[in-house]
């Protein structure tokens, strides 16, 4: 066992940790704060990833990931946390009990698809696969679990954070994709911004099942 | 200088020069004409391209016999939506529904919306499409948001957390077939490239290849609006701006279609792999009867649409899951025809509120007795859509059964079912709303009805008669999809 691949399976063990972390959280700011580290943590991982596949242009995908998901967008979300006044708000999120046990048996479904004996992919991109899926799967189950508009969109852009591992730890991934991931987060969050903002305007909440009462459906 | 000589450059440049253009443009009359005229320009930059086929693109872009049917029918609908979405944003407006400020940026998104999609058919790269149609996607949603109701602002953020998430696992698919190619084929573009994929398909590892399809039939099938990933459909189509349903049921369906249909040809090329064939039958076949019964229920005349869209995108996955040579040429045949009369239906529904001033079928009678022309436009274009003779989707409807017959005589008659009853629920509709004592006008005149009648007449042709050609290359294509 070298050296290389144990530093990168390390990190994306550490990412898949926070994700849990992430998934117990009741209070926004708290959330923000484990998806910040998540953020960081992953940017660490690209950065050696960049040193080890010997890619020097994952290094800007590592800075548009640093700048974009560890400090503009918790910027942009704490100040509307703060401007919403929701930073007190306990939300109703599903025990920790059954949301850990879901995730833990995510996590091994993820590990059984990924990680068998004769599976052919190259490098640490297997491993780093199977950590992606996992990540994205608590993405997914966070985003279920929640009703607050903001932990929603920390749920995707947990999920965001699940693609740029796998994507980067592929080997030789063609530039394209890993900017563009990068790139799309940036736009997400336009929309985002823009829907947050108009929902706050028109509902006076960020409370997502607040919506659900515009059914176009009722006659 | 080299992309405006290259010969698919028209499609791509065309929509990125207006979009610039139009970005400056404040007056929405004259923006719609730029609209309109770029559309055109794009339209004969795309039957230059099917005419003269250019026989290297370099390493991004291809033409194929498969991509080149979608170019050119993305630019037809793409011409008539402008035409439609002109007189409808003056008719908004001047009514008081929109404010111009509400429809500033709706040309140049519109726009970059085409020209998104055109790259995203014409590009030999996953990795590229995947971007394109991610594009595609945030901008319909900010375009289904532009009415800034309740309705649609709920609309568009749940078409906007669906959406993203669809996409997301297209883009795990698409990640997994490259991590699977990548031994095999080395690194960079090449483990990307469609053609690449294909030719080296038999060499991967089976059981990754067969994950990755799952996450792709998942993620593209979220934007082709499968059941039971339809949710964003129904609500996004009913509270959008009509032109964007138009274009969301016309194109947008078959782009998911499409991408899954890519990565399907891979998959074909592994002896070893699953046969994708079951699962893309079941969630068809689901999304047909489902859909079928939703439409008895249904209270809006958009959505009631939107179901029926739905339905026949559940057509479209079970006649490619089915396989060979006929049910893959009807499949063809019946994304071509449907994108075409659906979206010349939403162009008629977008005239009958316009009428009517609401889209509550329950108040909307006897289309024919008050407005003749525009009533027997309805009756027509429903008649299409409900694949009867003589229009395009009545053949390619039979050939799906028939086809089904010979290899799944158990699940045809499923299909079957599902097709009856959802005619039974749009004929059911239909005289409501084009028979009987006509309910009171909010006005007396209606849009122009030629844009309809081009795509109507379009599907009636080749309900008639396909010719010799276009058929020899639907044939052609059916056989590349294995």
């Amino acid at each position: 066992m070298s050296f290389a691949p144990d530093v990168s399976h390390f990190l994306s063990g550490m990412i898949l940790l926070l994700s849990f972390a992430m998934l117990y959280q009741d209070r926004l700011p708290p959330l923000l704060n484990i998806f910040i580290a998540q953020s960081l943590v992953l940017a660490l991982s690209i950065t050696w990833q960049a040193y080890n596949q010997n890619e020097p242009q994952l290094l800007i995908t590592a800075a548009i990931e640093f700048g974009v998901k560890a400090v503009l967008i918790p910027f942009v979300l704490y100040t509307l946390i703060r401007r919403l006044k929701i930073h007190r708000t306990v939300e109703t999120v599903v025990g920790i009990g059954p949301s850990m046990i879901a995730g833990m048996a995510l996590v091994g479904l993820s590990m059984a698809l990924i990680l068998r004996e004769h599976a052919a992919i190259g490098g640490t991109a297997r491993e780093d696969l199977a950590f992606a899926l996992s990540v994205l799967l608590l993405g997914l189950l966070m985003m279920v679990t929640r009703r607050n508009a903001v932990s929603q969109v920390i749920g995707f852009m947990a999920i965001e954070n699940s693609l740029v591992l796998a994507a980067t730890g592929a080997k030789g991934m063609p530039f394209v994709v890993e900017t563009c991931v990068a790139f799309s987060a940036l736009v997400a969050l336009i929309v985002i911004g823009v829907f947050l903002f108009r929902i706050r305007e028109r509902f006076d909440s960020v409370d997502v099942s607040i919506l659900d009462h515009f059914r176009g459906e009722q006659p | 200088m080299s992309a405006l000589l290259n010969p698919a450059g028209g499609i791509l440049l065309v929509p990125l020069i207006a979009a610039c253009v139009l970005a400056f443009i404040r007056n929405y009359r004259i923006a719609s004409w730029i609209n309109v005229g770029a559309a055109f320009l794009t339209l004969l930059a795309a039957l230059r391209l099917l005419l003269w086929r250019p026989s290297s693109l370099g390493s991004l872009l291809a033409v194929d016999d498969f991509n080149i049917v979608f170019l050119v029918l993305n630019a037809i609908v793409g011409f008539t939506t402008t035409v439609f979405a002109k007189g409808y944003l003056a008719h908004e407006i001047s009514s008081g529904h929109l404010k111009p400020w509400h429809i500033r940026y709706f040309h140049p998104l519109y726009q970059i919306l085409m020209g998104a999609m055109n790259l995203a058919l014409l590009t030999s790269i996953a990795g590229l499409m995947w971007v394109q149609i991610e594009i595609a996607t945030l901008i319909t949603i900010l375009m289904v948001g532009i009415p800034r109701t309740h309705e649609s602002l709920e609309a568009a953020w749940k078409y906007f957390i669906l959406g993203s998430v669809g996409i997301s696992l297209a883009l795990f698919g698409t990640i997994l077939v490259y991590s699977v190619a990548q031994p095999v084929v080395g690194d960079g573009l090449a483990a990307m490239t469609f053609t690449t994929l294909v030719a080296h398909a038999a060499q991967f590892d089976p059981d990754m290849l067969n994950l990755a399809f799952v996450f792709i039939l998942l993620g593209y099938g979220t934007k082709a609006g499968l059941f039971p990933l339809h949710a964003w459909l129904p609500d996004a189509h009913a509270e959008g701006p009509t032109p964007v349903s138009a274009i969301l049921s016309g194109l947008l369906l078959n782009l998911g279609i499409y991408a899954i249909l890519r990565f399907k040809m891979v998959l074909a090329a592994n002896p070893h792999t699953m046969a994708p064939g079951p699962l893309m039958m079941m969630l068809g076949l689901a999304s047909v009867v489902f859909a079928a019964l939703m439409l008895y229920r249904r209270s809006d005349i958009k959505r009631f649409f939107a179901y029926s869209s739905i339905e026949h995108m559940g057509v479209i996955a079970f006649a490619f899951g089915l396989g060979g040579p006929l049910a893959n040429f009807a499949g063809l045949l019946h994304m071509a025809m449907h994108s075409l009369a659906k979206s010349g239906i939403f162009f008629t529904v977008g005239n009958v509120m316009r009428l009517k001033g609401t889209q509550k079928m329950a108040a909307i009678r006897g289309l024919t007795s008050s407005h003749p022309l525009l009533g027997w436009t309805f009756v027509a274009a429903v008649v299409a859509i409900a694949g009867l003779p003589p229009f395009g989707l009545f053949t390619s409807e039979f050939l799906v059964v028939s086809a089904a017959m010979q290899q799944q005589p158990l699940l045809a008659g499923v299909l079957v079912l599902g097709l009856i009853i959802s005619l039974g629920g749009l004929f059911w509709r239909l005289n409501q709303l084009a028979f009987g004592e006509p309910s009171p006008n909010a006005e007396e005149a209606h849009g122009p009805l030629w844009p309809i009648a081009v795509n109507l007449s379009l599907v009636l042709l080749l309900g008639i008669y396909i010719p010799g050609p276009v058929a020899l290359w639907f044939q052609h294509v059916a056989k590349l999809l294995g």
